[in-house]
Parts: C-alpha cells; sequence; structure tokens
C-alpha cells in the first residue's frame, strides 16, 4: 500500500513544489492537498485538490476517509495582509492548526505529522546569544508571525504527546529566497532602495527554496526522527552585505523614525513588526542537530542562496565590472600621477 | 572546528594574505583577481594563484611607492565592501574589517598614545581554546581593545580575541554592529561555550562595569569577580585561563565623580566626571598618555579537572580567586617598576 499524504497551504510556492514533488514519487499513492487558493499552476492528476479552509468540516472528513497516513503542515502564514488582516491570520494560523490537529488526533492511519515552522519563533532582541539551538529557552515573540509559530508548534507537541504513535517533526526554517518563492523579505529586497536601521547590521541566514523543498521532502518520506531542527543554509551574510550583493542603495532610517517608516514600506511588503526588529538585531540558528540526526544539510550556503535569490530576480545597480573598472581605472590614474610627480624636473 | 583556514595567495607586499579562504583555499578577493587575470591571459588554472600580485617591475627608488601600494589596498578594500565580498562567521567577525579599518585606527593609540608594552606573550596558545582573563578599568574599554590589538599584531600566531562583552554594546546603534564585526559576542555562557568549542581565543573582563567605572582612588583595585561564569564555561570546555594584568588604563580618563542620575537618564551604567570631562567638552574626551604595560600571566590548565568540576561551588569559588590574586599581584608588581604614570 503506497503512502497517504495530506498536505495542508499546498497552493502556494513552497506548497505546491512539494505536491508536485511527491506526486512523482512512486511509492505516494496517494495526495490531497487543501489550500483555499487556486495554485499558481494546476496540481498534477494523482493530486486531490480540497478548497477548504483549515476550518472545513469537510477536512476533518478528508482526513479520515481518505486513509491519510502522514500530514504535512505548511498552513502558517507570515503574511497579515494577505491573510485579510491581523485578526484574521491569526485565526487561519492558529485556529487552522487547531482544527487540523483534531482532525489528526481522529485519523486512525496517521503515523506522521510534518510541521514547517520558522527561526522566528526565536524572536530578535539585543540580547539574545549569537547562535540558538533547537533546546534554548527563548523569551516567546509577543506578537505577530513569531507568536504564531510558537502557539503553533505548541498545539503540534502536545498532539506529540497525545498521539505517541505518531512520528511528529518540526522544521524550524530559516528565511527563505529564491527565483521563484515570495514573501515578505523577498520584496523587501526586490524595492528600489533598501530601508535599515541606522547603526545596525544584523546577521541573517538564508535558505534556498529547493533545500526547502528538499528537506521537506525528505521528512515526508524519508525516516524522520521525532523533534524539532533548525534548518538554514551554511553561514551567515550580514544585512549590509546582502544589500550589496542585491546591488541596491541602502537607506538608513534612524531608531525613532523606523516604526513610521515601516508602517508605509509595509503596505508594499507586508512587514509586520517582528520583521522590522529582524531587520535591527537578526537572528542565527544552529544547524548541527538537522544535520547529524535528519542527516540534512543544505546543498546551497546561505551567501550562495541569496547570490542564486539575486542573480534571478533583482535588478543590480552596481555590478562587479563596473567596481573592477573604477578600481583599475583609479590605480592607472594614481599610477600615472605618481609617475608624472616623480619625473626629473626639466631644467 | 578548526580555526579558519587562510587564503593562499600572496598579496602584492609579498606577504601571506590573511582574508579567510573558502573551499578552493583562496578568499573572495583572490578569486577574483585569478578570474580576471584569467579573463586576460595571465596565470592558468590550476597554476599557483602566487603570481597573482605582481610584484613591482622596477624596485628602483620610487618615492611614492608605499603610497601607491597603500592606494591600491585601500580601493581594492572599497570595492570589495561595495560588493559585499567578504566573509563573516556566525558571530559576525569580519577579519577583514578588522584587518583595514579596526586595527590601523587603534594602532597609533597602541604605539605611540600609551607606548603599550606586551610581555608573556608565551603564555597564550598558538592555537586551540583559552580564556583570557583581565582587569577592567578606564570608563571606556580601551584596555580590552588594547589586549586585542597586542594578540592580533604581536602574538606569533596573530589571534583574534573574541571578547564577551555587556549587552549594551549590542543594544547602541554603530556601536552594536562593530562589536560584532570585531569579533566579540554578547556575555552569556552559551557564546562562550561555543567560540570556545570552536577552538577559539576568548576574552573576558569579569569585572564589567564595577571595574570600567569605577572611582579614580580605587585604582588598580580589582572588584569582585561577577559570579565566577567564566571558570564554569573554562572547566566545561576544558579550556586554559589566562591572567592578563593590564597598568596603565586607570590614568586615561580618572574619573572623579559619578553622576548617577544623569547616568540613570541616559540609560548608562555611569556618567564620569573626569579633570577634562565635561568641562573642556569634546576635548575633554582625549584619553590621557598614560604609559601601558600589559602582562600575559601563566595559563591555569583545567582540563585535568574534568567538566564534572564544573558543577563543584567549592572548585569555582577557588579558581576564580587564584585567576583573581594572580592578575592584582600582576598590577601591583608593574606597578612597583613603573617610573611614572606617563613614563
Amino acid at each position: 500500500m503506497g503512502r497517504r499524504v495530506l498536505v495542508t497551504g499546498a497552493a502556494r510556492t513552497t506548497g505546491r513544489r512539494l505536491v508536485g514533488a511527491l506526486a512523482e514519487e512512486p511509492e505516494v499513492e496517494r495526495v490531497v492537498a487543501v489550500d483555499d487558493l487556486e495554485p499558481l499552476e494546476p496540481f498534477p492528476d494523482k493530486v486531490e485538490h480540497l478548497a477548504v479552509d483549515l476550518r472545513s468540516p469537510a477536512l476533518v472528513r478528508a482526513v479520515r476517509s481518505a486513509g491519510i497516513d502522514t500530514c504535512v503542515h505548511l498552513g502558517v502564514t507570515a503574511e497579515p495582509r494577505a491573510a485579510g488582516g491581523r485578526v484574521s491570520m491569526k485565526e487561519r494560523n492558529v485556529l487552522g492548526t487547531m482544527q487540523l490537529l483534531a482532525a489528526a488526533y481522529h485519523a486512525p492511519d496517521l503515523r506522521r505529522l510534518v510541521l514547517k515552522s520558522t527561526t522566528a519563533v526565536y524572536g530578535a532582541a539585543a540580547g539574545d546569544p549569537a547562535v540558538w539551538t533547537e533546546a534554548m529557552s527563548h523569551e516567546t515573540p509577543r506578537h505577530g508571525f513569531g507568536k504564531d509559530a510558537i502557539e503553533v508548534e505548541d498545539y503540534v507537541r502536545s498532539f506529540d504527546r497525545r498521539r505517541p504513535d505518531v512520528a511528529v517533526t518540526v522544521l524550524r526554517l530559516a528565511n527563505q529566497v529564491g527565483p521563484t518563492v515570495d514573501n515578505p523579505l523577498t520584496r523587501y529586497f526586490e524595492l528600489p532602495v533598501c530601508p535599515t536601521v541606522l547603526g545596525f547590521d544584523p546577521r541573517l541566514q538564508f535558505l534556498h527554496e529547493e533545500d526547502t523543498a528538499e528537506v521537506l521532502l525528505r521528512t515526508t518520506l524519508g525516516p524522520a526522527p521525532r523533534g524539532t531542527f533548525n534548518v538554514a543554509g551554511d553561514g551567515v551574510v550580514l544585512l549590509s552585505q546582502a544589500i550589496r550583493i542585491a546591488g541596491k542603495p541602502p537607506l538608513p532610517i534612524p531608531e525613532p523614525l523606523v516604526n513610521r517608516v515601516a508602517e508605509v514600506v509595509g503596505r508594499s511588503v507586508d512587514f509586520s513588526p517582528e520583521q522590522v526588529r529582524f531587520l535591527q538585531y537578526g537572528r542565527v540558528a544552529d544547524t548541527a542537530a538537522a544535520a547529524e540526526q535528519l542527516g540534512f544539510t543544505p546543498k546551497w550556503t546561505s551567501r550562495q542562496a541569496f547570490e542564486d535569490f539575486a542573480a534571478t530576480r533583482l535588478r543590480r545597480l552596481v555590478t562587479d565590472e563596473q567596481v573592477t573598472r573604477l578600481e583599475r581605472e583609479a590605480i592607472g590614474l594614481l599610477r600615472r600621477a605618481a609617475t608624472w610627480a616623480a619625473r626629473e624636473p626639466p631644467r | 572546528m578548526t580555526p579558519r583556514a587562510r587564503c593562499q595567495a600572496r598579496t602584492r607586499t609579498g606577504d601571506r594574505c590573511r582574508n579567510p579562504a573558502g573551499p578552493d583555499g583562496l578568499c573572495a578577493l583572490h578569486r577574483r583577481r585569478l578570474a580576471g587575470a584569467e579573463r586576460e591571459g595571465g596565470p592558468q588554472p590550476g597554476e599557483v594563484p602566487t603570481a597573482v600580485h605582481t610584484p613591482p617591475a622596477e624596485p628602483g627608488p620610487d618615492p611614492f611607492g608605499p603610497f601607491l601600494e597603500w592606494a591600491e589596498e585601500a580601493l581594492e578594500f572599497l570595492g570589495r565592501r561595495l560588493l559585499g565580498e567578504y566573509e563573516v562567521d556566525e558571530f559576525g567577525h569580519d577579519p577583514d574589517l578588522v584587518e583595514h579599518v579596526l586595527a590601523p585606527l587603534l594602532r597609533p593609540l597602541y604605539r605611540h598614545w600609551w607606548r603599550v608594552e606586551t610581555r608573556g606573550l608565551a603564555h597564550v596558545p598558538a592555537s586551540g581554546p583559552a580564556l583570557v582573563v583581565g582587569n577592567h578599568a578606564g570608563t571606556l574599554p580601551f584596555d580590552a581593545l588594547m589586549v586585542a590589538l597586542a594578540l592580533l599584531d604581536e602574538h606569533p600566531a596573530h589571534r583574534s580575541l573574541r571578547m564577551l562583552a555587556a549587552d549594551l554594546a549590542f543594544n547602541l546603534p554603530v556601536v552594536a554592529p562593530l562589536a560584532r564585526k570585531s569579533g566579540n559576542t554578547l556575555a552569556c555562557s552559551e557564546d562562550a561555550t561555543r567560540l570556545l568549542e570552536a577552538g577559539e581565543l576568548v576574552g573576558v573582563w569579569p569585572e564589567g562595569y564595577k571595574g570600567l567605572g569605577k572611582p579614580y582612588r580605587d585604582r588598580y583595585q580589582l572588584q569582585r569577580f561577577g559570579r565566577g561564569g567564566f571558570v564554569e564555561v573554562a572547566l566545561r570546555t576544558g579550556s586554559p585561563i589566562v591572567p592578563v594584568a593590564v597598568v596603565g588604563s586607570e590614568e586615561i580618563y580618572p574619573m572623579l565623580a559619578n553622576l548617577r542620575r544623569l547616568a540613570r537618564l541616559l540609560g548608562v551604567p555611569y556618567f564620569p566626571v573626569t579633570p577634562t570631562f565635561p568641562a573642556l567638552g569634546p576635548l575633554g574626551a582625549i584619553p590621557l598618555p598614560s604609559k601601558w604595560v600589559i602582562e600575559f600571566c601563566p595559563a591555569i590548565e583545567t582540563a585535568h579537572l574534568g567538566p564534572e568540576a564544573a558543577l563543584d561551588p567549592m572548585v569555582l569559588f577557588d579558581l576564580t580567586d587564584q585567576v583573581r590574586d594572580t592578575i592584582q599581584q600582576t598590577v601591583h608588581q608593574n606597578l612597583v617598576v613603573r617610573r611614572g604614570v606617563f613614563g
């Protein structure tokens, strides 16, 4: 008997990609894609699209009657506006998860639950340790996506206790970049100028969308160890570096004005307040546990992932060639000036 | 984790390049230069990349030679910064910036202003983890910066000292990124453990603000050494402790009084009044040119005690006292032989 997988948030970039990959696996018998949105490109034939909200009773019926053995929960969103406002976002994220878990609790065949979470659960503050490991206790972000993600993780963990026969894997993903993925951070770098907090240069980690797809596919189908794992590309990139790689001019904003600017900018990139704190203090997560226990190391380093994103999506204002040429010209000019100054004075 | 590999190419001056190397043994700069040279029919791929920087064609008397070299290096640096072609580690340490900007800014203070004399560098291991523990004084943490510069410039292995700083440093604009880029991190046991496990040289000033902001009349009297958290980390990771005694830092800003209320208003730990500050305004912020001696004392090994010793408060207290006494005695010895504050 093949695997029967249910994927929530299936119509968005990451979900659509996972669903496509799952449909191609011979061991997968059935894929149920849950999302009330229409996917950007239609799902493959093998996939049943369940166009309902997570809170719908149709979901409960589907989970039970389809004999689902694996549930992949990608339906937690970071974008208040796309979700129809912050209140609605919270409803979808937290209540949607509760409903899904309630349905999953009564699914007799369920053996595996994968939650796509985020390193945003660690928050971002000046007094944070430099590198977060999964076990470190962290102050709960008080609002926004980070808070939703923590609540969702808590519900999933309590589900883990109530259904010991289900292997629960929580993946805390770093910020995703790549040629197609669309999130507040990619939209931020797509702005003509990148507003930064004056006098701060946070450390960032990126995860390439291919690696996201790979780690999700592997935890869905491969041997899945229970537990929580940080997933991020190797190394860190400073925000100032990222802006340079993106070839954009930075626009430093003094701290007292930041919230006002963020409000204006937030309209176009769908920024929430904790993402502003992220761009002030940054965050880095330790990925050793994922490498050891999941056996997963991203193919792309943070820097390579971001460079790929910049190369495929952004138009650089400053290019390598220009800088190298300027450098050469300036050196040439200096050389000539030096030769001229050092020549024998005419008699 | 081994200390990071250095780039194998040589710079124009013939020195080893000190930028961190990527998987191909080159730093970002030399990788780009090599690629550029190939496009122009220079060295072929596979050739040893020492030929990337050609030495000046005629080594004859050239009055502008040193200046040109300096200008070229500065331009290269600017180019790297403009393209983001440098690497930082997970703590945000940026050796490129330290080498080209931060260290050159501090060097005149070290060499000419305070005429720092450094002793006992042999007690600092050339590789592997160690915890450097020092006395703290002088209102602003110049003593920590000078110890770090001594290790970077004068230690044979040119070691980067990764210092543990107060959380205030990571809250202040401009200071926060500089603190990280120069290799420092928050003083918490998680970060210290991580650095030591990675084989880094970690610097800690356990007196903290109590030492930094103490009045001039208490000069060279070591304050309480925190709660000895640094000893616990050293024991857990089996790292040797190298006490370092700094003489001279107490006199750079002799603190006569502390305006506590103003400090509370500004959200800083103290607001110093020195003979020149704030009376002379910004001019008063110029530190006095005292004569400095930095002495590294013999390392105190902890590996033989085992990580379990970190759980024994008696061992922690004893080791903390031993480190503190060593520093206090060395400070006194060096004070006695000092010819004068500005000698």
